[in-house]
């Protein structure tokens, strides 16, 4: 094992079909036009000298470093910037070319520091390498001239420094701010000699920056330096692995030193990313060696004892006991598991596996319950399967996106990138969204149309744009004829055209004018590849299902689906989410999602697995809490999960919690959930195992073990001791036989196993004898249903309503530097950004109610009551207010009610009547709860010191 | 409110948001939607609970839901 380094091609390989031959150095070379001469030679294995040029950035031909000599030409040009041409012959080295370059290094090095061995790029400097590489002896010029050593040091940003001494002025990292992330918060100010990059004339922390660490990953010298490798030095050796933060899944290197991880770098041949990263998955993985990870099984009797350290055979007996006592007394039905979308495809396969064969019912559910699950149910029924349609790669052949409900800087930030990347060169944004999220205008990118819908009337919106395709001729017929369910069609065509659904009609319900909505319409149906992309804000309604088939409609009914630039396109929340999903969590399906009631498929599993399963759907996350508090429902297991934090209705889920007998919690930390758990398995981060993670364009990707895990058993070994203990033996000595069992037992899934993904890096799936190398981009010549499905979807308004008590509408989100429950995010220095939740309220209502900036408000629904601090911003638009999740002492679920998407129960986050008021106190319920954060968490210290 | 109550609350007002979605379709279309939508995602029990509500009045139901909560049973 090795420290893997990517090859620099200098400039980006051009993708044309067209080919061209050249000679470099003597011998023919072939690429494709457009290819510059510096990658065709570096193509052959010749890398000519450069400074400025790295091939995650555009060419920029500063440095002077990359000359040739092209026979026929004049001069010695950039071959960065000099593209192959057909006979064109090239010679990177003579003693004229090796004469200029020396020069040019002599005045790089004239002005730089000679602290080499003690520099912390020392062993990763391309200045260095190029003195190397020229043979630089001396420097003419002395260096006692005009300089910048004494440049100043930067190092606000918790994860990276900038020596101004150090630059080299190559413009690498503004390129690559501007380039790669798109945020534009780095530039070179002043002329000539005093040119110094600058993040906008404050400190780095204070700047627009968002530590993507582009800048850095770009940087040839020490000058932007992760603080990692100035603490540790250079790592010796990495493993590809995926990220496990957003559902984009990203691909790094993690660079270790033995079982430390120095820094984690995105790499180059990750689909998902293609080099690039966010503060989350390059910077924010110290949660991983955390002090507050829990690395010892843990039980106790009673919620109110404390933990009892104990061996795994210990836990894993008095778990399995328990949950036999539990069954014996309260029936079979009366336990569960909740599987996570943190874990690998491979835990959670064996998670379901244990509750289907083990614990013979089907309550088994995920955390995508309250994210994505309309996502699954919509998009089955109008086109037959359960995930988005495109990979991320097709935004880059997209015309106009449409993206509704969905903040993607902060939530998806590498695919945000690369969409910004798409408008910039010229695609149209439509935004529908209650607030001013950045995309709606930032740097380089403006929304053609932004719809401040009000929360609860996404549907009415869709209805609205769809109306307009209808009723103004902009059906593509020929894609409706040739694709779709014409009967269906005329059905939906009939009732979408009737002048409810018009945008004149429900102006008053969207709060949107209706000539944007109709100017919105006619652009997407008419502005060439149209693609939908969407989030929460369009899932997380008491109609989440039905809009979402209202977008299929609208994208069906412009003809755009089935070729790149298009799609649906679902924005996943966690990592692992669309893998959970696949891997059968759903109480009402198997892996592939395949209903439980199909004969066939349970016959296939039973004669597998060797039991008889049930045929009846299993309890929702929402019916266990309902069942428990009830009485009915009384163990139950939960992997890498906090629903006392994340789900809806904190006290509610807490009051069944209580009411449980048994609860096991396996997670990194003692989480809110834990406090109310009687079991508690350690368990294992992303470094500590190896596995897979789907992303939300359908990837499987490669997680690879870099360090042993802390507590001595990966997640997976975790459900299998307590499987055993159970009664249920699952025999797998990795997790690589697990998936051989998932490609068994699921058609989509068929031809993927690790040597497969060993080969090609990733797959999508479908990866099955149809699609031997996996399906970038679904539905192509028909759907998986077979004829698109146009379904009805009338606006219902939601239940919850304001009124004079409660006239505000709060609706969540994430913000960037934190993630979900915040678990992992709170335990870095991401919380520098973001140490506590906000509220945002328009000026307008924070004036009438005699709130400013700073103040400690009471924000109040029907069913609960917190205290947070009130941020005044005209992101949010008068009437609605807006606060994310990340620290449980916010309590935002105290709030948020229980009421849910018809179809699928995913919790209705987005829509919440309330009213804020000043206060001076915390509620109740915040002071019980920092009561019982101590209180609930303790661990005996006897037994803690004997098992030492 | 006792908790079965209000459990028995929470699954009429469930039931009542899927009949809902269906009521915009032709009506034997709409009832079979609905059996269907109950028969694929709700537990036995709680079917066996929203019909043992619908077979003493179904207090709160509405007419289509009634109508497909009593097809369950058949």
């Amino acid at each position: 094992m090795s420290l893997i380094k990517e090859v620099d091609y200098g400039t980006k390989l051009a993708t044309s079909a067209v080919s061209v031959t050249l000679t470099i150095d003597g011998e023919k070379v072939t690429v494709p036009q457009g290819t510059s001469v510096m990658a065709a030679a570096m193509s052959m294995g010749t890398a000519i000298p450069k400074l400025c040029a790295t091939d995650m950035l555009d060419a920029f031909g500063s440095c002077r470093l990359c000359l040739v000599e092209i026979e026929g030409r004049r001069g010695t040009p950039a071959s960065c910037t000099t593209p192959a041409e057909e006979g064109m012959v090239v010679h990177t080295q003579n003693a004229r070319l090796a004469k200029l370059r020396k020069s040019v290094m002599e005045l790089y090095i004239s002005d730089h520091p000679l602290d080499c061995l003690t520099c912390p790029a020392n062993g990763d400097c391309e200045l260095q390498d190029m003195a190397g590489v020229v043979g630089l002896r001396d420097v003419r010029y002395g260096y006692k001239g005009a300089n910048h050593l004494d440049g100043a040091k930067d190092e606000t940003n918790p994860y990276f420094t900038f020596d101004d001494s150090k630059c080299i002025v190559c413009s690498r990292c503004v390129r690559a701010c501007e380039e790669v992330q798109g945020t534009f918060a780095l530039t070179i100010q002043s002329r000539g000699f005093d040119s110094r990059v600058s993040s906008g004339g404050v400190d780095f922390l204070a700047s627009e920056c968002v530590s993507c660490g582009a800048c850095v990953q770009a940087c040839p010298t020490a000058s932007l330096t992760e603080k990692s490798i100035i603490e540790m030095g250079q790592p010796e050796h990495s493993k590809v692995t995926t990220c496990a933060y957003c559902g984009v899944g990203c691909s790094f290197k993690a660079e270790m030193q033995g079982e430390r991880v120095v820094r984690m770098v995105p790499f180059k041949d990750g689909k998902a990313n293609e080099g690039h990263s966010c503060v989350k998955g390059r910077f924010a993985y110290g949660y991983a060696t955390s002090k507050d990870r829990i690395t010892k099984p843990m039980i106790r009797a009673a919620i109110t004892d404390p933990w009892r350290e104990v061996s795994w055979d210990e836990a894993f007996a008095h778990a399995a006991s328990e949950f036999k006592r539990i069954q014996a007394k309260y029936g079979r039905e009366s336990v569960g598991a909740i599987t996570s979308s943190r874990c690998t495809n491979e835990e959670v396969f064996v998670m379901q596996k244990l509750v289907r064969a083990g614990f013979g019912n089907n309550n088994v559910d995920t955390c995508a319950r309250v994210c994505h699950s309309p996502t699954g149910y919509g998009l089955k029924m109008a086109f037959g399967t359960s995930a988005g349609t495109q990979d991320f790669k097709s935004v880059e052949k997209a015309d106009v996106i449409l993206l509704i409900g969905a903040n993607p800087t902060d939530a998806h930030p590498v695919f945000a990138s690369r969409m910004k990347k798409r408008l910039r060169q010229g695609a149209k944004l439509i935004v529908a969204d209650p607030r001013r999220i950045d995309l709606v205008k930032s740097p380089h990118v403006r929304a053609a149309y932004h719809l401040p819908l009000l929360p609860g009337s996404n549907v009415a919106m869709i209805n609205a744009l769809a109306n307009v395709v209808v009723t103004e001729g902009l059906v593509d017929e020929a894609f409706v004829r040739e694709r779709c369910d014409l009967s269906e069609f005329e059905n939906w065509a009939r009732f979408i055209a009737s002048p409810e659904n018009a945008p004149e009609a429900v102006e008053a319900i969207t709060g949107v004018k209706a000539a944007d909505v109709r100017a919105a319409a006619r652009l997407f149906a008419t502005g060439g590849n149209g693609a939908i992309y969407y989030g929460l804000g369009v899932t997380e309604h008491s109609q989440g299902s039905t809009m979402v088939m209202g977008m299929a409609n609208l994208a069906m009914a412009t003809g755009n689906l089935g070729r790149e630039g298009v799609g649906i396109n679902p924005l996943r929340g966690q990592n692992n989410v669309q893998g959970a999903c696949d891997m059968g969590s759903f109480p009402h399906e198997f892996s592939g999602y395949r209903h439980v009631s199909d004969e066939a498929t349970r016959d296939l599993f039973e004669s597998l697995w060797g039991v008889k399963l049930d045929h009846e759907p299993g309890m929702r996350i929402p019916n266990m809490v309902d069942e428990a508090v009830a009485g009915g429902f009384k163990g139950i297991y939960v992997q890498g999960e906090d629903i006392a934090q994340s789900d809806p209705d904190t006290k509610h889920v807490v009051s069944g919690l209580e009411a449980m007998e048994c609860v096991i919690v396996q997670d990194l930390f003692l989480n809110e959930t834990a406090k109310y758990a009687h079991v508690f398995f350690p368990g294992a981060s992303f470094l500590e195992k190896d596995g897979t993670f789907t992303n939300a364009e359908r990837r499987i990707n490669r997680v690879r073990k870099v360090m042993a895990p802390m507590a001595g058993l990966a997640d997976w070994e975790v459900t299998l001791g307590f499987a055993r203990a159970i009664g249920v033996p699952m025999r797998y000595d990795h997790p690589s036989q697990i998936m051989d069992e998932i490609a068994q037992l699921t058609p989509t899934f068929h031809n993927v196993s690790y040597a497969k993904l060993e080969e090609l890096g990733s797959v999508q799936w479908p990866c099955n004898d149809a699609a031997p190398t996996g399906t970038p981009i679904m539905h192509v010549d028909h759907f998986v249903r077979g004829k698109g499905r146009f379904m009805l979807t009338q606006f219902v308004p939601t239940q919850e309503r304001t009124g004079p008590l409660f006239p505000l509408l709060l609706t969540t989100g994430r913000i960037l530097t934190q993630y979900n429950v915040g678990a992992q995010t709170r335990r870095t220095q991401n919380n520098v950004w973001h140490g506590e939740d906000m509220l945002e309220i328009h000026p307008f209502d924070a004036e009438s109610r005699g709130i400013r900036e700073g103040d400690l408000v009471a924000l109040a629904s029907r069913i609960g009551e917190v205290s947070l601090r009130a941020t005044i911003t005209d992101r949010v638009q008068p009437g609605v207010v807006y606060t994310t999740f990340h620290h449980p002492t916010s309590g935002a679920n105290v709030v948020t009610t229980d009421n849910s998407d018809w179809a699928t129960n995913c919790p209705e986050y987005k829509v919440t009547a309330v009213q804020v008021r000043r206060t001076n106190y915390y509620s109740s319920w915040q002071d019980q709860d920092r009561e019982t954060s101590v209180s609930l968490r303790r661990i005996a210290r006897e037994a803690a010191d004997a098992a030492e | 409110m006792s908790a079965a109550s209000s459990h028995d609350e929470k699954l009429v007002c469930m039931a009542n948001q899927i009949a809902q979605y269906f009521m915009s379709q032709p009506h034997d279309q709409a009832v079979a939607g609905m059996v269907d939508h109950l028969r694929s995602f709700w537990t036995p029990k709680m079917r066996r609970q929203i019909m043992d509500h619908a077979a003493v009045g179904g207090a709160g139901l509405e007419s289509l839901t009634l109508e497909a909560v009593q097809r369950l049973a058949v």
